[in-house]
């Protein structure tokens, strides 16, 4: 008897979650601009941030331009994950947040349904990007970049475990802001020194004494490294490590979370 | 039967008990009304009778169920319309009642029906593939009606389900209130501020103020309490003689405002003639019937709005409640 029920539960929570992922893919697809407008900045900074300053900096091994690519790809789901969480503090301020906690449903469920929701869009964006790498790269306009079928299949794998935990920040810092401008507030300076610190712009070789401890503190430091690996062939860390990194903070994340959520006020 | 007992439900936040020591019980199939002012406690009893608040000390039954112990159970029991529209308006009408049909772990052919059914219920059939964002207030009001009834509960909690629009709109959802009842034989629990609306729906109510029920009973004998009529003179600047009118023996009560002085009466229209040679001059007369106006001025010593004008109150309202975020 006890185990139908969960088993039960458990089929309600799994429906939960596709609910919140239904419902965050409809809104995603209303806002065509921001499909758009999420692939327009990185493409400017690979262009004329990396054509511009390409012309004179050299990175041993690759073109500049080439070498910022996958840093280019971190930092655009570094963004909209982040973002993402702005909708938590909006659907509380249109009170649809109270239509969602008052189903029968756990807030983990809530929580994790978010998660796959903003992750979707990320990985939505990231396809737009890995697909404008292949064919800006085609037309010679990112010399440097050979991409192949599986460096670019394990750099979208590699993006999507990034958002799923950037997500997760980003859904943290909404369900305990009260309003949109503290989160932007707020999720600006998270952003800025995580994108900064992560050598997305930069490679981690010689890096100052002051500054290679905090690069090795940012968790994006490891999915740059990682994506890196799958699309120049060549970086800092093992790839081992970087993906170990990269899976431990996206548990704990996501079990901040599920507690974030559970304490959230409507 | 009773389908919720309250049982000496408490919120206090901070220093202020928003609900104080509540205890209640309403009966299967009964149109069960809050009323009260803002900041009564009405919402905040909503809010922990779906679980979405925490009580501090006390608890309830909804459907059997203990509101702490048992919320998914609670949760599977009730469906609800916010005081405030709380579907997403990025969604048609059909999208939102899907995901809520989702959300309830509905199977995908008896949610498909019931959309139908409950869309039929609140004439928004021909309206189910617009974007909530072009629904009129009323008819998001409507949505949301139907997406409380879809998963079938057994209570359905309205909260101020009128506030804020326009008494044509407000008129079709008591309409549709009613109808939705004698169709779907439900507990309904509504909050309202409006007496008219309490009055025509409630089979019983509870006047709060300050978080405590101050009267308990159905409409008409609410109304019996006070006794009859209320009369209304104006008097303007003028000096009316109260005393003379107290001395009477048959005035119940007596209470001057602006320039007008407000007598409650058993058999006033026979009675006229004595009150008005015994207050003097007056400019203006007015009698009715007691409303529940009158009775919550009685209970609580306060008007319930601050004017009559349809409306007014709420457009106020939701101006304080935007300016308050």
């Amino acid at each position: 008897m006890g185990r139908t029920i969960d088993a039960l539960q458990i089929r309600h929570e799994i429906g939960g979650i596709g609910a919140i992922w239904y419902r965050e893919w409809k809104v995603f697809l209303r806002e065509k601009s921001r499909i758009v407008a999420s692939a327009v900045n990185p493409i400017l900074w690979l262009l004329v941030f990396g054509g511009g300053l390409g012309r004179s900096v050299s990175i041993p091994g690759t073109d500049y331009q080439a070498f910022i690519y996958p840093g280019i790809l971190a930092q655009a789901v570094l963004f909209s994950s982040i973002f993402f969480g702005v909708y938590i503090v909006w659907d509380r301020k249109i009170d649809f947040l109270k239509e969602v906690l008052v189903a029968p449903i756990s807030r983990t469920s809530v929580f994790i349904g978010k998660v796959v929701g903003g992750a979707t869009d990320s990985v939505v964006q990231s396809v737009i990007l890995l697909v404008l790498g292949v064919v800006l790269s085609r037309f010679g306009m990112i010399p440097g970049l050979h991409p192949t079928v599986t460096g670019f299949g394990a750099a979208l794998l590699i993006l999507a475990l990034t958002t799923a935990s950037l997500v997760s920040v980003g859904l943290i810092l909404g369900a305990w802001m009260e309003s949109p401008e503290g989160f932007q507030l707020v999720s600006s300076f998270l952003l800025f020194p995580t994108f900064f610190f992560s050598g997305a712009l930069f490679p981690l070789d010689r890096l100052p004494s002051w500054l290679a401890p905090l690069v090795r503190l940012d968790p994006l430091t490891y999915s740059v490294d990682a994506l890196r690996h799958v699309i120049l062939g060549t970086a800092h860390f093992a790839l081992g490590l970087d993906l170990a990194v990269m899976v431990g903070f996206t548990v704990v994340v996501i079990a901040v979370g599920s507690v974030a959520f559970q304490r959230m006020k409507v | 039967m009773a389908i919720i007992e309250i049982d000496h439900l408490t919120k206090r936040f901070d220093d202020i008990v928003a609900v104080d020591d509540l205890t209640l019980e309403i009966a299967d199939g009964e149109f069960f009304g809050l009323l009260g002012p803002n900041g009564a406690g009405k919402s905040t009893t909503l809010l922990m009778l779906t679980t979405l608040v925490r009580p501090t000390s006390g608890t309830a039954r909804v459907n059997g169920f203990d509101l702490v112990r048992q919320a998914g159970q609670v949760r599977r029991s009730i469906g609800i319309v916010f005081q405030d529209p709380s579907s997403d308006d990025t969604l048609t009408g059909y999208e939102n009642l899907k995901l809520h049909g989702m959300l309830y772990g509905m199977p995908p052919a008896l949610r498909e029906q019931r959309i139908v059914e409950v869309l039929e219920l609140v004439d928004l059939t021909n309206r189910k593939d617009s974007i909530v964002k072009h629904y009129s207030g009323g008819m998001r009001r409507r949505l949301e009606l139907a997406r409380g009834l879809m998963h079938r509960p057994k209570v359905l909690f309205l909260d101020e389900p009128t506030l804020g629009l326009d008494p044509q709109s407000r008129d079709h959802i008591w309409a549709y209130v009613e109808r939705l009842v004698r169709e779907e034989n439900i507990t309904v629990v509504l909050t309202t501020h409006y007496m008219e609306e309490a009055d025509r729906l409630c089979s019983r109510l509870a006047i709060i103020d300050h978080g405590k029920i101050v009267a308990l009973d159905s409409p008409a004998n609410l109304k019996l309490v006070l006794g009859g009529d209320v009369v209304s003179l104006g008097v303007g600047k003028g000096e009316p003689n109260l005393d003379a009118v107290k001395a009477l023996g048959f005035v119940d009560k007596i209470e001057r405002r602006n320039g007008i002085v407000q007598l409650t009466v058993r058999d006033a229209r026979d009675r006229l003639p004595q009150i008005l040679q015994a207050i003097g001059e007056v400019k203006s007369i007015e009698v009715r019937p007691a409303s529940l106006d009158d009775v919550f001025m009685h209970y609580t010593g306060r008007e319930m709005r601050e004017s009559s004008a349809e409306g007014g109150w709420a457009e106020r309202s939701m101006h304080y409640r935007s300016a308050t975020r």
